[in-house]
């Protein structure tokens, strides 16, 4: 037996302008984005979409968990790399192996890849790798209460490791190359418009998917205890709960979703390689969120839409600038916008709110429609 | 009466100083015990030995038979003993309601708290009213006010419905109506369950204690009822000699009191 009670009773379920707001953008990425985008700047919004996916992912375990991730690149790639190392066999054709191992005298497909020739490994493991991996190194630094800039430097280094993995490997990974040259995928023509624009719809509802996953994690009571090991960690310890285990699943939920965009990317961008997922690009993915606002679930999308179509747009121009603006912003927004755009929009409508209730300005709205009233 | 809490041997060093310095206690079940002593005394120390928060260097901590040492701090709330910090600590994000949902669902799988909260359970609403915050509840509990706070931490630990609750100056800072609520709050508690509050206030601690446990230096110095303890020739050295150089920063109540009093 529950006692019901007005307000708190019904937990934090979203508010119908909620549920509106997902609708109509929900309308606008599927309906309004393909019909008016060119073939190309959908391509490009596609990619910006599986960079939004990973900033979802960056906001669960460092906005909400406070597990600052400088590593989300090597899951973003595992995911890739799952994806790409499958569509180069299709490529390839069965029984051959790839074209860059025949170029580095590897003649036989390595043990490691022969899985990948099925869809069905192929594409589970672009989520369940590096869930495993996120999971594992999870379990083993979180309970040993590593955390904080230790953390944070962990993950860099993970980062940096995995890059030097894949350039050494060259004839099992494609070295700096990566993976590309990938012409189809599930028997589809990437180069084919159609199908690019198919994969732009999945995505976009990859990314619908992803945050409301993240949503509903957040509202749940396993979301506010996730909040609350952020802000102090000690005294859930003497709740009588195991920081470590709720830890470990933000981030590995937000492993999946990094290697899930990274799954998208492949076909969407034709290439994945260590350039993409190493130090700096893993730094890039936090700044996304940094400057989206990472104390929302809204900000971290909106940081990696906007950041990414600032950056193509401007590099075109200024190509050495775009680094520096990119860094300026960061330094701005942490500085004096802690909150970020998303906190930018909150503090714009409270203040509209403000001023719309506040007695004084009322007042002078009144004054000023008497003057107006008053014939010239 | 059975006890429930027995302290052997118990030394905690940092560095070679030690903070506890082999004290035995024994609190038996049902008590509302009053730990006392000046800063430094190892009060806090031995409460956070007790909960696993700092490691035992020797001695053993059995309760309800069980040892305790060795235990993480989830572990040791799970056997029933529930703490509370000298500072309040309440998640300030969280509605006071949702702070207190947390705390009941300690021991349900992760699994199980993928869901939502759907209305109050009959245990939050039930130490809600506890602790005098229902018209409160849907307030985000970082607007409380510091006596409002220690009460939310207190309702935290009563919903786990923990055998042994040990309160580190619950009443500090405090105003005066709020002690007298909190003391009427405690003994309250001290019906169903047993009580460990370590207090710097004479004043409350007169006016509440039974049994009354003075810490000196680490060791237990005497124990009894709060008549025996203040004519207890070596407290008031303790308390009186320190109260001489005033450095010793000595709380305010006990130096008063003993000046009034004692002297």
């Amino acid at each position: 037996m529950r006692v019901r009670r007005r307000g708190a009773s019904t937990g934090s379920r979203s508010p119908w302008y909620g549920r509106i707001g997902f609708a109509l953008v929900a309308l606008g990425f599927l309906v309004l984005a393909p019909a008016t985008l060119s073939d190309f700047g959908l391509n490009l919004f596609t990619k910006y979409l599986c960079y939004a996916i990973i900033a979802v992912g960056i906001g669960l375990a460092w906005g909400q968990g406070g597990m600052l991730t400088l590593g989300q690149g090597v899951f973003f790639g595992l995911g890739g790399y799952a994806m790409g190392m499958y569509l180069k066999l299709q490529a390839a054709g069965p029984g051959k192996v790839p074209d860059f191992m025949s170029w580095s005298g590897v003649e036989k497909l390595p043990l490691l890849w022969r899985p990948f020739q099925y869809a069905w490994v192929a594409l589970p493991a672009v989520i369940i790798a590096p869930m495993a991996l996120a999971a594992a190194l999870g379990f083993m630094v979180f309970r040993r209460g590593v955390r904080g800039a230790y953390f944070a430097i962990l993950t860099q280094a993970l980062a940096a490791a995995f890059v030097i993995l894949l350039v050494g490997e060259q004839g099992y990974t494609g070295g700096t190359n990566g993976l590309t040259n990938f012409n189809q995928a599930f028997g589809f023509d990437l180069a084919d418009p159609t199908n690019q624009r198919t994969l732009y719809i999945v995505t976009a509802v990859m990314l619908g998917g992803v945050f409301l996953l993240a949503r509903q994690l957040m509202a749940s009571r396993y979301g506010h205890l996730l909040v609350a090991v952020r802000d102090g960690e000690e005294r859930v310890r003497f709740l009588g709960y195991n920081p470590t285990a709720i830890k470990v699943l933000a981030f590995t939920v937000s492993a999946g979703m990094a290697g899930l965009a990274g799954a998208l990317f492949v076909p969407v961008v034709g290439i994945i390689s260590p350039a993409l997922l190493g130090v700096v690009p893993s730094i890039e993915m936090v700044i996304w969120v940094a400057l989206g606002g990472r104390s929302s679930l809204v900000g971290p999308v909106l940081g990696a839409l906007a950041v990414n179509y600032a950056k193509t747009s401007l590099s075109n121009r200024f190509p050495s600038g775009w680094l520096y603006l990119e860094g300026l912003l960061f330094v701005v927004v942490v500085g004096f916008a802690p909150m970020g755009l998303a906190g930018m929009i909150g503090y714009a409508r409270s203040a509209l709110d403000r001023f719309r209730r506040s007695p004084a300005s009322r007042a002078a709205e009144a004054q000023r429609r008497e003057e107006e009233a008053v014939p010239v | 009466m059975t006890a429930i809490l027995e302290i052997r041997g118990l030394v905690t060093s940092f560095d070679g100083f030690k903070a506890v310095g082999g004290v035995d206690l024994t609190i038996n079940e049902g008590e509302l015990r009053f730990l006392i002593g000046p800063n430094g005394a190892g009060k806090t120390t031995l409460i956070d030995t007790v909960t696993g928060l700092v490691k035992a260097t020797a001695g053993s901590v059995r309760f309800a038979g069980k040892e305790m040492l060795g235990l993480k701090e989830y572990e040791v709330v799970r056997e029933g003993i529930g703490r509370t910090f000298q500072t309040p600590t309440v998640f300030e994000r969280l509605s006071v309601v949702e702070n207190i949902d947390l705390a009941a669902t300690f021991r349900r799988p992760l699994s199980s708290l993928l869901r939502r909260r759907r209305g109050v359970d009959d245990a939050v609403a039930a130490a809600l009213q506890d602790v005098g915050l229902v018209e409160f509840a849907d307030k985000t509990a970082g607007t409380l006010s510091h006596g409002q706070r220690q009460w939310l931490e207190i309702g935290m630990l009563l919903v786990q419905n923990p055998t042994l609750l040990l309160l580190d100056e619950p009443v500090a800072g405090m105003t005066k109506e709020e002690r007298t609520r909190t003391g009427e709050l405690l003994q309250a508690i001290a019906l169903t369950r047993t009580l460990v509050v370590i207090e710097h206030d004479m004043d409350f601690v007169r006016r509440f204690a039974s049994r009354v446990t003075v810490l000196h230096e680490g060791k237990v110095l005497c124990e009894g009822s709060i008549a025996e303890v203040q004519a207890d020739p070596v407290v008031q050295e303790v308390y009186l000699g320190r109260a001489a150089d005033r450095s010793g920063g000595v709380p305010s109540g006990v130096e008063s009191h003993q000046h009034s009093e004692v002297g």
